[in-house]
């Protein structure tokens, strides 16, 4: 930060201090202490103290007073970013909550460093009503771990065949933005193309998950030579690919958004590539897990490594780290899909697909892009954060770390080296690839609108 | 050896002393009294979620042979055909006390992880697993290859032996095991089959691939090896477009068999489509080794059992 | 078979028993003389050669049997070099015994039985060491598998006591007392390149029943 800044940010301090005050004599038992982040490193860069008051970030400077009462958490050596932002995440509640439920998926958020995440249409019954996307997020209020935005269904019982009532869930209690058949792709290509222009009325966005179902009937891991040898059906990256590219031009035509779910080989990223510099109007995010995992480890026909889309190749993982590098792909999102242990205890093609991810996502994003160089604390609040949000049209989330901001938060610790247990995860489910990998960086504090939800990897008990 | 799951896990040495052994279960098996009291008091489960008589019966015979006693746990009319998951029987085998499990399933994979999941300590034999492998298989089609290919020479590998095998190579457990145990002994291999019944990616195998039989059949092979052809999911799957195309192309026909040198072999895993990939009189000819794979299957899953089950880590005393 | 260790398959030159402990018993001219007084003693018990089947029991059985087999061909006047194939064979025990599953899996060796068979013949049994007796259990059982011979004899180069079995050879080339602790150490020209036979006594340090 500037000299300049920190001037401008002195003086909202006094300001900050007053406000402090005042809410401190409201009292109000809903009105968390006001918070400062002491020494800090906000986006990665010079070191700032950060102060939360009243649910909004009050002032960003160096040697900050802390007014009476005020929490101090001493950041030093920290990373201080916005609260990250997951538009990809199963909470499995309503129908699946041996897997997960609201309260324990955004717990699992919040141990991830989230202050929001975007809960999936593919629930029991499905998302695909205002009366179900209000409930859930009605739950996620009330729990209380992070922001849950609902994803609503495209189609009814995300069978493919006709619209849902999308409007409906827009303009319900949940403002439902983003739209997806996600764990199934919307293949027809007029109801793609009609989709596409129904949710521009209220600035809808469509994300696919785009998986050719001909071409992938059976589909149980990329389809290569590790298939090849191991015998199992192939998932060719061409039914990723071939979707994507009719997608971006449907959304050219009709001047609609898309956004591409879980994009995973090199030839997509490729095409993301060519639609932007054509202007198309496309966003595209990749999993943590595709970032590290190649279809190498399949080879032990540990279930826990089905996923859909499937672990791609060496040359794919370096594909899509350079496309989230050079900003083709906007967004690192989860994919977070937690299954109970007899949906993966089994064998390969009888198991379910699907890892959880919400609590290693930000370790997993240091450990193959920022630790390497690829990308800086500023971009990771871009791809996490800001980005997603606006994706989402989430105007609360994302936010820059400025005066005046919701406080919502992190502080991230990257130094920390620790063994990932899945017995450790708040997540109901325990299905992490990750597990015993050493994993860097430890979520020191995660603020949701000014109330601490984590303190040093642990959710802070109401 | 504490498993038999894959080819990949052997070596040279372990496979040809199976072979050997093999070898040594042949020779018992011409005595008057063929059972022997090797495995008496073991108990060796055959755990059959896919159907498959053959495979079956003769992990039965080869330890009935070894005096061990046989529970056959088959998905027709049983728990397993109740959804009974893998890990559930596992336990329930564990529980019963089984020394070793011979386990078939049409899962890619489930024998390595009956082996591997923590569920189950005895010995398993893959008996085939999905497309993934089929060891024994491959061990018997080494063994009998070698017998008319090295006669007399019990400790011989395939060095210099050149081997087509013909098929559906796509879905075929025989055709990976085959290759890699095939390839291991020294023998050049040569995969024939249409382009959509040749896995993407089987390019990084080490083996020749073509699409085009006559011209296979032209090098001289020492053996070729038909595999079963399912026209159902051929045609229905659109594989290939008709069952008389794939015949003409890529099936043994008489005339074509008449194209090989007098010492190629024709194999078969069973159960053949006569008329479809094989021309019934070619199966029944002189060259047609096909009943003795059928022979070597038990000598072969004997010492594959022997080696499994007469054996302890611990070094005791020996008397004499 | 060869000595009483688990590793009688190794060359004797990976014995890692330290010389001191290991005291001669017999040596190449004393194995000699055995034997020539075995294969008389053979031939004295039975009708001649004719009706005769040595088997040995792999190792050290087998070359044991074809010098017994020579010895006798010799004193019958057959010329040296005759086909002696019909007059002694191998017979592998491994699949009879009934210590495998607490022994490390050996793979089997051959069996070679002379090809008029052993109905109604007399088979002499030939092993290097006899000890407790399974081995030889075993190898009756194995006979039995292939056939029903007139009787069955058993000749060893050395009894060295401790029998579980009510089994006892009928030639023996030398009788040595031993302690159970004690290994008896078989080296026959042409499986060790050399013939010896060495009683090997544990070394003071190490615990009864480790094995090289």
């Amino acid at each position: 930060m500037t000299t300049e800044h920190a001037t401008t940010a002195d003086t909202t301090a006094a300001e900050a201090t007053a406000a402090a005050a005042s809410a401190g004599a409201a009292g109000g038992a809903g009105s968390p202490a006001p918070l400062l982040i002491r020494g800090g490193r906000p986006y990665g860069e010079d070191a700032q103290d950060v102060l939360l008051v009243a649910g909004r970030i009050a002032a960003i400077g160096t040697d900050l007073d802390a007014p009476e009462g005020t929490d101090v958490i001493d950041a030093d050596g920290c990373i201080v970013l916005p609260g990250l932002v997951d538009l990809h995440t199963h909470l499995r509640e309503p129908g699946g909550e041996e897997a997960e439920t609201v309260e324990s998926g955004t717990r699992a958020a919040a141990r991830g460093g989230f202050t929001a995440v975007h809960a999936m249409a593919n629930t029991t019954p499905v998302a695909d009503t205002a009366g179900v996307v209000e409930q859930v997020a009605r739950r996620g209020d009330s729990a209380g771990w992070c922001s849950v935005r609902p994803v609503g269904a495209v189609t009814v019982g995300l069978a493919g065949e006709r619209l849902a009532e999308l409007d409906a869930m827009a303009n319900s209690r949940a403002k439902v933005r983003v739209f997806s058949d996600d764990g199934k792709c919307v293949h027809d290509p007029v109801l793609m193309r009609r989709a596409l222009e129904y949710v521009k009325s209220f600035d809808g966005v469509i994300a696919q998950h785009a998986q050719d179902p001909r071409l992938t009937e059976g589909a149980q891991m990329h389809e290569g030579v590790v298939s090849a040898e191991l015998g199992l059906a192939g998932w060719p990256a061409v039914a990723e690919e071939s979707i994507i590219a009719r997608d971006v031009l449907l959304a050219q035509h009709v001047g609609s958004r898309l956004h591409v779910c879980h994009l995973s080989t090199a030839g997509s990223v490729d095409i993301i590539r060519w639609a932007k510099q054509r202007g198309i109007e496309v966003t595209a995010e990749v999993t943590p897990h595709h970032l590290l995992l190649t279809d190498e480890n399949v080879r032990q026909f540990d279930a826990v490594f089905k996923v859909n889309p499937p672990l791609r190749t060496a040359e794919d993982v370096q594909a899509v780290r350079d496309g989230l590098a050079d900003g083709t792909i906007d967004i690192v999102a989860t994919d977070h899909a937690p299954h109970p242990r007899d949906a993966k205890d089994r064998e390969w093609d009888q198991a379910a697909m699907g890892m959880t991810g919400l609590e290693t996502a930000l370790a997993l994003v240091q450990l193959t892009m920022v630790d390497e160089g690829r990308l800086s604390w500023r971009d990771v609040a871009r791809v996490m954060s800001e980005k997603p949000a606006q994706i989402g049209r989430d105007e609360d989330q994302g936010q820059a770390l400025a005066p005046g901001s919701p406080a919502h938060v992190l502080v991230w610790d990257p130094r920390p080296v620790r063994i990932a247990d899945p017995d450790q995860h708040a997540s109901l489910s325990r299905n992490s690839p990750f597990a015993g990998l050493e994993l860097p960086g430890l979520n020191r504090l995660t603020v949701l609108a000014g109330r601490p939800t984590v303190r040093d990897g642990e959710v802070v008990e109401r | 050896m504490k498993h038999f799951i894959t080819i990949a896990d052997l070596s040279r040495d372990e496979a040809l002393e199976v072979l050997a052994t093999a070898e040594h279960m042949a020779q018992t098996q011409s005595r008057s009294i063929r059972k022997l009291p090797t495995l008496v008091g073991t108990t060796v489960v055959n755990l059959f979620f896919e159907d498959s008589t053959r495979t079956r019966i003769s992990f039965e015979a080869a330890a009935k042979r070894l005096s061990a006693d046989v529970i056959n746990f088959s998905a027709k009319g049983s728990s397993l055909s109740k959804g009974e998951s893998l890990k559930d029987t596992a336990l329930t085998l564990q529980a019963m006390g089984a020394d070793a499990v011979v386990v078939r399933s049409g899962s890619s994979g489930a024998a390595h992880l009956l082996a591997h999941a923590g569920w189950i300590e005895q010995p398993i034999i893959n008996a085939g697993d999905g497309a993934h492998e089929h060891p024994t298989q491959a061990m018997l089609d080494a063994f009998t290859m070698r017998r008319h290919l090295r006669p007399g020479d019990p400790t011989a590998d395939l060095a210099g032996m050149h081997v087509v095998i013909v098929g559906d190579i796509l879905h075929s457990r025989v055709a990976r095991s085959n290759v890699l145990l095939l390839t291991l002994l020294g023998a050049r291999v040569t995969l024939v089959a249409p382009p959509a019944l040749v896995p993407v990616g089987a390019s990084a195998w080490p083996c020749e691939i073509s699409y085009d039989l006559d011209q296979a059949l032209a090098t001289g092979p020492d053996a070729v090896m038909m595999l079963r052809v399912q026209s159902e999911r051929m045609v229905g799957g659109g594989f290939f477009p008709t069952v008389g195309e794939y015949s003409r192309r890529y099936g043994l026909s008489t005339a074509r068999a008449a194209t090989l040198p007098e010492h190629t072999l024709v194999m078969h895993p069973g159960p053949m489509n006569r008329g479809l990939e094989i021309a019934g009189a070619v199966a029944d000819s002189p060259r047609s080794v096909i009943v003795e794979q059928v022979a070597s299957g038990v000598f072969v899953r004997m010492a594959v059992l022997f080696h499994l089950l007469a054996t302890d880590a611990r070094e005791a005393p020996r008397d004499h | 078979m060869n000595d009483d260790s688990p590793a009688g398959r190794r060359p004797a030159t990976n014995d890692p028993v330290p010389a001191a402990d290991r005291s001669r018993v017999l040596g190449p001219e004393e194995i000699r003389r055995a034997l020539t007084r075995i294969a008389h003693e053979i031939l004295e018990s039975g009708h001649g050669a004719d009706d005769l089947v040595l088997l040995g029991i792999p190792h050290r059985g087998v070359p044991l049997a074809r010098r017994l087999a020579e010895q006798i061909a010799r004193a019958e006047g057959r010329p040296d070099g005759a086909d002696l194939t019909e007059l002694y064979g191998a017979l592998d025990i491994t699949m009879y015994r009934d210590d495998l599953r607490s022994n490390p899996t050996r793979a089997p060796s051959p069996t070679r039985i002379p090809r008029s068979g052993i109905d109604g013949r007399i088979v002499v049994l030939v092993d290097d060491v006899l000890y407790s007796g399974r081995t030889i259990r075993a190898a009756l059982d194995a006979l039995g598998a292939i056939g029903r011979p007139a009787a069955v004899r058993l000749a060893v180069l050395v009894d060295r006591g401790h029998r579980e079995l009510p089994i006892r050879a009928d030639h023996v080339g030398k009788n040595l007392p031993t302690a159970r602790n004690e290994r008896v150490h078989v080296q026959l020209v042409e499986t060790d390149g050399a013939d010896a036979v060495d009683i090997v006594r544990p070394a003071a340090a190490r615990p009864e029943g480790e094995r090289a």
